[in-house]
């Protein structure tokens, strides 16, 4: 089995191997949301995802537009 | 009673008052002024240079809105004892709190260093090398921060604060008419008609009012300060006069523009300042102290906001209350996001108003899932209690909220796309 610290060396490794288990200790706290998911709620977070979906779109068209030529 | 006995009564209740203001005003009065960092001075000069007086009108309306928003901060962050980012996490769960803490890192970082651009650019003004200005504001910010007091960080921070209101004695050096700035700046009007440059200002004024970290510092402010219910009202009070102040300073910023730039095309606070300081050497000074100021306000609220934001979801100690051997951590993020954004404004040939426009971008990303988590989570009455929001409150906050949102998201889609809108 490939142990991290083989690859970015004992330090590093140890160090990162601290960190993703402080995220991953952090998403086991926070897995499930606290708040009532009442209709509203529920709308709101789905209306919000729609706006950052078209968004990151529109910002991902406007970084191939800049490669393909464009300038910002 | 004869008049000087009363006057002098009068006199000594009034000092006294703003004695007791000045002791327990805080959170409030400094994120608002704040408010007006360096973007937003920008952004209120080119207004004053290419509208006159004309959108005074329209600055005034930002007083509920900055109100509205901020006043949220203070109910949340007093009742549940978390900052903005913790609250995220805890209510909306994992998701939706990595995303506000990535966005919040990112955005303010890139607007740390168009703080520091500010600051560098005023400080040219005097011939002070970029270098020097880094790194004497990188000391003093470390220093404010390192006396392990919060309440002594926020009475410095409020002195920097006041002198934001240099614009005030600036105003009065450019002698402008006050018929012309009452008769032609409160009625509202749109001057030369409603056209895609009028409607760009107006998105760009204000997307100014409201940006992220003003939510998220806010609110850990309260917290570590150790707010309580009780001081809910006068956290409020705080916080209005807060958004007066930021009101009047841009204002009396635009006034200035208004007067002495009024036509030309202008494109930063900095070139307006170098322009007033051939005009009258005091005006440039007063302008380019106030372009300093602004940016070193914004830029100690916005690293605070992002080292309070990393402490509440790593679980790290973070307050100001706090040694360097008790909350490592969290002075560590304060530093390294200070040192970084420095060097960055230092590197040659930097594509600094490309980073200028990239904040406006990545902040509309942010700002609309701050505010709704904002106003859902104000609306939890097992989250508030008796402190969530009223009808009235909801019926303002959610038209405001509705209102920055569209002009924000216009306002970064038009810099991305900048024929889109009106072309």
């Amino acid at each position: 089995m490939i142990r991290i610290e083989h690859i970015f060396g004992s330090r590093a490794g140890s160090i990162i191997r601290r960190w993703t288990g402080k995220i991953s200790e952090i998403n086991r706290r926070y897995a499930t949301p606290k708040i009532q998911m009442s209709r509203g709620v529920k709308f709101a977070l789905l209306l919000l995802r729609v706006y950052l979906i078209v968004l990151v779109l529109l910002l991902g068209y406007k970084f191939w537009s800049m490669l393909s030529g464009g300038s910002i | 009673m004869d008049f000087g006995s009363t006057f002098f009564y009068k006199y000594r209740r009034f000092v006294k008052a703003l004695k007791i203001y000045l002791i327990l005003a805080g959170p409030g009065l400094i994120v608002m002024l704040a408010d007006n960092d360096a973007g937003g001075i920008t952004t209120y000069t080119v207004t004053g240079a290419t509208y006159g007086y004309s959108l005074i009108w329209f600055l005034l309306l930002l007083l509920p809105v900055a109100y509205v928003v901020q006043e949220m901060t203070v109910r949340l962050g007093a009742v549940t004892k978390r900052g903005h980012a913790e609250a995220i996490f805890d209510a909306f769960g994992s998701f939706w709190g990595w995303f506000s803490f990535l966005d919040l890192t990112l955005v303010n970082w890139l607007t740390l260093i168009t703080e520091f651009i500010g600051m560098t650019a005023a400080m040219s003004i005097f011939h002070v090398p970029p270098i020097l200005t880094i790194a004497i504001v990188s000391v003093v910010m470390l220093l404010m921060v390192l006396q392990g007091r919060y309440w002594t960080w926020e009475k410095i921070a409020i002195v920097f604060a006041v002198l934001n209101l240099i614009y005030i004695p600036a105003a009065f050096l450019v002698h402008p008419s006050v018929g012309d700035v009452l008769g032609q700046g409160l009625i509202p009007h749109f001057p030369g008609g409603f056209d895609s440059t009028l409607f760009f200002f107006l998105m760009a004024n204000i997307g100014t009012t409201i940006a992220p970290w003003m939510i998220f510092f806010q609110q850990s402010a309260v917290v570590d300060k150790g707010m309580k219910e009780k001081d809910i009202p006068f956290g409020q009070l705080d916080t209005l006069i807060g958004s007066a102040f930021t009101v009047i300073v841009a204002i009396f910023v635009v006034v200035v523009a208004g007067t002495v730039l009024y036509g030309m095309q202008i494109d930063s606070a900095a070139q307006a300042a170098t322009i007033m300081m051939g005009i009258n050497p005091w005006l440039g000074t007063f302008v380019a102290i106030g372009l300093f100021d602004a940016g070193f306000l914004g830029a100690i609220c916005i690293s605070l906001s992002s080292s309070w934001a990393f402490g509440e979801v790593f679980g790290w100690a973070h307050s100001l209350n706090l040694k360097i051997r008790e909350a490592p951590w969290f002075y560590a993020c304060y530093l390294f996001a200070i040192l970084t954004a420095g060097a960055v404004v230092l590197i040659p040939d930097a594509p600094l108003v490309l980073i200028t426009l990239f904040v406006q971008v990545i902040a509309v990303t942010l700002l609309p899932a701050a505010l709704v988590f904002l106003i859902l989570l104000l609306n939890n009455e097992d989250i508030m209690g008796r402190y969530k929001n009223t009808l009235a409150q909801n019926i303002a906050g959610i038209t405001i909220v509705t209102v920055i949102i569209i002009l924000s998201t216009l306002y970064g889609i038009s810099t991305l796309f900048p024929n889109l809108i009106g072309g």
